[in-house]
């Protein structure tokens, strides 16, 4: 197991480290001009002059490359203005726009996001498995079949249609909820629910559909196996034959999409955090691509990936403690 | 004494057992599938009209450009007549303030979405198809380096770094001579989509190929002494011909929905060139007082998905019939 564990973490290492060179090039190689991306909608030839070298982007493409890998471990230094800025490690990058360090503004936009995607998460996880049980359960019957129905719109749907409809059918038409204005839970928890119920809702919706399918199929195969028929025979209570040995045989697969969705989640909803106005991840990045912001862009995209990458370490170690077969593979 | 035993004079025929093949018998289980037939009629019927989009705009005398200031009234442009201005000359009704004709504009809508979906679907699986057969035939290093460079592509949240690019790529896409604005939007995202998107094709490809050169067709290719492109295009890829639909199908609607959401967004196809996203994203303003502003479009854009995935689902049966999913 240690030496699985230390070459699956050697592997991650050398990941992010390709990637950080992957987005380096994808974003400083690929534009035409780098620094009109960093410059904004209202861009006067000064600003975009003043950034160029602000930002290094004057110096040779290699050297770019340098301050950047070496700021994120040991931290850089921006020039340009009246006093250098100071940029410790690990550095993302500074805003000239918003005059703030880029791992400042992630750090802000961090709680939103976080708290959407954990409540999203509980509702699908809860949603998902459970009316995929019920639908096994109910296989070729009505509701079976209603259940399906529904996932196969839960998947389909645009989702930023389904917050819109949302929107207008509970906030504008029934009014049982004020338009969402984000707040920190620990200062206002009343308004902290109005305005994440229903963005939790629409993530729901959306994910656990695949949940409901996923959980479906699994516990049919399962009900078909030996295993159950030999529960059954023993005179176990079905509760007990569907809880304990049914789901539990179909459950890795489950748990793996599980790690990655969320990891995923954990990057920014944007079209969920944009619709309710939610100050995340999400809508940090939008903002910066809809008002040209490169090292924001270039920030989040690190980060997010970078959460990716590593929620797939830990989901394949969890799995290979859970099935000892993945270890020797 | 003899027995006579009547000896018909012409053997009965025996019953003739119509050979069918694979394709006909895929064709005749997707035939029984209701939904996804009645799906693929309605997707041949939204195909058309967005193909015959000009022509029956100007049949019944629209045009998704033109502003209309007899459709709105003087003072803030409200649409005169119920539910946004829906009339027999207006069918969807008017835009907001301009007096743009909605029906015209989500036929150009449906026109452009169609075309970035379909043209990224088929790069993405040629793309997909070529590397996942390279990967799995191949195996060893070329096999190991791609799978990393997968792993790296599908680290990238989709949506985000479809957006994060659209900067940076629009840029030098407009450098390289595409015209500036949507030409090159459409371009980039046709572009970003497909580079994006092969890798979870390439998985699957990869997945089957690797299964099917060990079968006995492809060892007794090699013995007979077929070349290696032989035995990839003649013997390995018709074998591939079912993930290849059933993905396809799949990616389509992806697609259609990930267009939207970014003109949704502000950063797919801009106004005045109509977009499913971009009028959805204009009915925010109004659909208090106009609900059709939302209902319409949102609507027929989730018609238009859902039915590919009953299609595409249907396909899934109709080839893998162990796969069913009742």
């Amino acid at each position: 197991m240690t030496g699985y564990v230390t070459r699956r973490v050697l592997i991650m290492v050398l990941m992010l480290l390709v990637l950080t060179f992957a987005v380096f090039i994808l974003f400083n190689l690929l534009p035409a001009d780098v620094a009109r991306l960093t410059c904004g909608k209202i861009c006067t030839p000064q600003t975009l002059e003043a950034n160029r070298i602000k930002l290094g982007l004057d110096q040779p493409v290699l050297m770019q490359f340098w301050y950047f890998f070496k700021g994120l471990f040991v931290g850089r230094e921006y020039y340009g203005g009246d006093a250098p800025i100071a940029c410790p490690a690990p550095c993302l990058g500074y805003s000239f726009q918003r005059n703030e360090l880029v791992t400042t503004l992630i750090g802000q936009r961090l709680p939103a996001t976080i708290w959407l995607a954990l409540g999203a998460f509980v509702f699908w996880m809860v949603g998902g498995i459970s009316l995929g049980i019920y639908s096994a359960l109910r296989r070729g019957k009505w509701q079976d079949k209603s259940v399906m129905g529904v996932s196969l719109i839960g998947y389909s749907l645009p989702s930023f249609f389904l917050g819109l409809v949302m929107i207008y059918v509970v906030i504008i038409q029934l009014k049982l909820l004020p338009f969402p204005r984000y707040v920190s839970p620990f200062e206002n928890p009343v308004q902290f629910f109005q305005a994440m119920l229903l963005p939790w809702i629409v993530l729901a919706i959306l994910y656990a559909a695949f949940y409901m399918r996923l959980t479906r199929s699994q516990m049919l195969d399962a009900m078909g196996e030996d295993f159950i028929r030999t529960a059954r025979a023993k005179g176990l209570p079905e509760r007990t034959v569907i809880g304990r040995h049914a789901l539990r045989a179909g459950l890795t697969p489950i748990v793996t999409a599980a790690g990655l969705d969320l990891a995923g989640l954990l990057g920014g909803a944007i079209i969920t955090e944009a619709l309710f106005s939610l100050p995340g991840i999400g809508t940090l990045a939008l903002s910066a691509v809809v008002n040209p912001d490169q090292p924001i862009i270039v920030g989040t995209v690190l980060i997010t990936s970078a959460f990716i990458i590593i929620a797939n370490l830990i989901v394949d170690l969890l799995y290979a403690a859970i099935d000892p077969r993945v270890r020797l593979a | 004494m003899a027995i006579d035993v009547a000896v018909p004079s012409t053997p009965i025929p025996a019953p003739e057992v119509a050979g069918r093949s694979l394709r006909q018998l895929a064709w005749a289980r997707f035939r029984k599938d209701r939904a996804a037939m009645t799906s693929l009629g309605v997707l041949a019927f939204l195909f058309l009209i967005a193909i015959f989009a000009p022509l029956i705009c100007s049949w019944i005398g629209v045009d998704p450009y033109t502003f209309n200031s007899s459709a709105i009234s003087d003072d803030g442009g409200k649409p005169v007549g119920a539910w946004g201005g829906i009339s027999w000359q207006h069918p969807f009704g008017v835009e907001w303030g301009t007096g743009r004709d909605i029906f015209a504009r989500l036929l150009y809508g449906l026109r452009i979405s169609l075309m970035i979906s379909i043209i990224a679907t088929t790069i993405t699986v040629v793309l997909g198809t070529f590397f996942g057969i390279v990967s799995g035939y191949a195996g060893g290093k070329t096999d190991a380096i791609l799978g990393r460079f997968m792993d790296l592509i599908l680290a990238f949240p989709f949506l985000l770094i479809v957006l994060a690019l659209s900067g940076a790529f629009t840029q030098r896409i407009t450098a390289l001579g595409v015209p500036e604005g949507n030409a090159s939007r459409i371009v980039y995202l046709i572009l970003i989509f497909s580079l994006f998107g092969w890798p979870y094709l390439s998985r699957i490809i990869r997945g089957q190929v690797l299964s099917l050169r060990e079968r006995e067709f492809v060892e007794s290719a090699t013995a007979m002494g077929a070349s290696g492109r032989r035995i990839l295009f003649k013997e390995i890829l018709p074998n591939l011909w079912a993930p290849i639909l059933v993905y396809a199908s799949l990616t389509l609607p992806t697609y259609i929905g990930a267009e939207a959401a970014l003109s949704f967004l502000g950063v797919g196809i801009l106004p005045p060139e109509p977009s499913f996203g971009a009028i959805l994203a204009d009915s925010v303003n109004y659909f208090k007082l106009v609900p059709s502003y939302l209902f319409i479009p949102g609507g027929i854009l989730a018609i238009l998905v859902v039915t590919f995935n009953l299609v595409g689902d249907g396909v899934r049966d109709a080839l893998d019939p162990r796969a069913a999913r009742s």
